[in-house]
């Protein structure tokens, strides 16, 4: 299968790249938690609905997609939803990367932890709720990990400044 | 000053009251084992080891928030502060990751000599790893002998770089100056007396009978606990998972070099130490074919609005000039976009997310540093084994407290 160069939106990746083993996972587990899907330099990111991240973690992790490699967020200030969690996970049988997102709300920043299938997201999640203030339901131990324990704030949110006092 | 009792982790073991019976250590922040800031709280029974609870971020400088802050182009010199002993990893992983999201093509001689470089950066970072390593579980002598070899990595970067260590010597599009003139001699001078260097620290350790007891069987990590806590690089190959980026997901034309892939089954301390050694040996191989095989040609992509021109251009062209000064006072502006990009580097996966919003600022850098997840799995190594093996398990894993907070 000839590689497309771009693909936008969820039809055009289903369409273009339908044969991609993650994709093809993603669909036969539940194709309505697959909100948004995008192919760009080479990259495959699929936007899953927040309630569902964990369980297409474990859909994808069946696929062949064994090796939790990082999360990070992204704060969008001041779009909303604000923050975008990345999820990349890494398949060392099919030597290929796939992304998954999650978009997260300011009003309640929060998402299932993935950490009863990869233990390795443990610190990633709590780095992301230290720096960005993401909460992560079902943590096993959910406190600071950069900033000292009573630090007040956020500092990888947008409107936390670079320099300076707060 | 903080009451020690008084910090969460020692308040969740009262809670349990577990702190009855057992004793609660703290090692480190300041610890000539932890290989820097790394503060380690300790629950132990007499010499057994029930708990360990990593508490890092004395080093936390906020370096992924500077990114933001800062043009494409000076964010380079930034990612060599995160690890001091691989410089050229970080730099040639984030310059990928931004030259994807250009579509920039790198002249092939440009990618080889980030090759050459990225693997004498491996050797230096090994060198360090070993001295250390050796040192900790009582071997001191080593640590004379690796110095003196990264001595001669460390004038090869300073040839070629400027810096002994904050070299910034990849940028994106290429590199920052063709290298001197008798170069490539230096490094082949350098490179053809190393693998006897590499037997003589072989002969000092691997027959010894003391650092043999202080590694073999100790900080046993299964390969289904190394991928199911993130581990990767040596520490990953030690415990038998087969998985090297340079070989499976090529990168800066590794394809063309011929290197095998150390892996041992074993999975503890003496595995990860006879595959970092054969990593080394295969580093070796690897500047090698580099140097004999080295193409000729430009050093910098064709891409006058994001690589800085030469600077005989710039002082007799109008046009150079003009982009000269755009890319230093403007930036240059990257199309809008996410890249993931994985690299191996001497500590294991190392990988850039970077995010465009397609300004001349990125919008998010994210590092995902390997010495961060294998500090996760250091209590599972741990655990249920006496005390002094913490220090030995430390060792092993090869972590650098600065890539570790950022």
């Amino acid at each position: 299968m000839a590689e497309p160069t771009a693909l936008e939106g969820k039809s055009a990746v289903l369409e273009g790249l339908g044969a991609h083993p993650a994709v093809k996972a993603l669909m036969a587990w539940n194709a309505g938690a697959l909100e948004d899907a995008k192919f760009h330099r080479g990259e495959l990111t699929m936007t899953i609905a927040r309630e569902q991240i964990r369980a297409a973690c474990e859909a994808i992790k069946k696929a062949g997609y064994n090796f939790f490699e990082d999360l990070t967020a992204v704060d969008w200030f001041p779009s909303s939803p604000r923050f975008q969690l990345s999820y990349q996970i890494l398949s060392h049988a099919l030597k290929q990367y796939v992304r998954l997102r999650v978009m997260v709300d300011e009003a309640d920043p929060a998402v299932d932890s993935i950490t009863p299938v990869w233990p390795a997201a443990d610190f990633y999640e709590r780095e992301v709720f230290d720096l960005f203030g993401v909460r992560f339901e079902g943590h096993p131990n959910l406190r600071r990990i950069m900033m000292p324990d009573d630090w007040q704030g956020h500092p990888l949110r947008k409107d936390y400044p670079v320099e300076g006092y707060r | 000053m903080p009451d020690l009792a008084e910090l969460p982790v020692i308040e969740a073991m009262k809670a349990e009251g577990t702190t009855d019976r057992h004793m609660v250590l703290n090692m480190g922040p300041q610890h000539p084992s932890t290989h820097g800031v790394l503060r380690l709280v300790l629950e132990i029974d007499g010499e057994i080891v029930l708990r360990l609870v990593p508490e890092i971020g004395y080093l936390h400088t906020g370096i992924e928030k500077t990114c933001e802050a800062k043009f494409y182009q000076q964010v380079v010199p930034l990612t060599d502060r995160i690890d001091y002993l691989s410089p050229m990893a970080n730099n040639l992983c984030y310059c990928l990751a931004v030259e994807k999201l250009l579509q920039l093509e790198i002249p092939p001689r440009a990618q080889w000599i980030r090759v050459l470089l990225a693997e004498l950066t491996r050797l230096n970072s090994h060198l360090v790893w070993l001295g250390t390593h050796a040192m900790d579980v009582g071997a001191l002598t080593l640590l004379l002998y690796t110095f003196r070899e990264r001595e001669d990595i460390l004038r090869i970067f300073e040839d070629v770089a400027g810096q002994r260590m904050m070299t910034s010597y990849f940028r994106i599009g290429g590199l920052a100056l063709e290298p001197p003139l008798d170069f490539f001699d230096r490094v082949d001078a350098f490179i053809r007396g190393f693998p006897e260097r590499i037997d003589e620290y072989s002969n000092l350790l691997t027959g010894n009978p003391i650092f043999m007891n202080r590694l073999k069987g100790v900080g046993v990590l299964s390969a289904a606990d190394a991928i199911a806590l993130g581990v990767t690089g040596a520490n990953m190959r030690g415990s038998g998972v087969d998985f090297d980026v340079r070989r499976d997901i090529p990168y800066s034309s590794y394809e063309k070099f011929d290197f095998k892939v150390p892996v041992s089954t074993v999975g503890d301390c003496w595995a990860r130490y006879e595959v970092r050694l054969e990593e080394m040996r295969q580093s070796v191989k690897i500047v090698q074919q580099a140097l004999h095989g080295m193409p000729e040609g430009p050093i910098k992509a064709d891409a006058p609005k994001v690589v800085l021109p030469e600077r005989e251009k710039m002082k007799t062209q109008m046009e150079a000039l003009i982009h000269h000064f755009k890319i230093v006072t403007e930036g240059f502006a990257v199309p809008a976009g996410e890249v993931y990009q994985s690299i191996e580097s001497p500590r294991g996966q190392m990988g850039y997310y970077v995010v465009s919003d397609g300004t001349a600022k990125p919008w998010r850098v994210h590092m995902r540093n390997p010495s961060f997840a294998s500090l996760q799995a250091l209590e599972t190594m741990c655990k249920g084994r006496m005390l002094s093996d913490v220090v030995a398990a430390i060792g092993s894993i090869d972590i650098v407290l600065g890539e570790i907070d950022r």
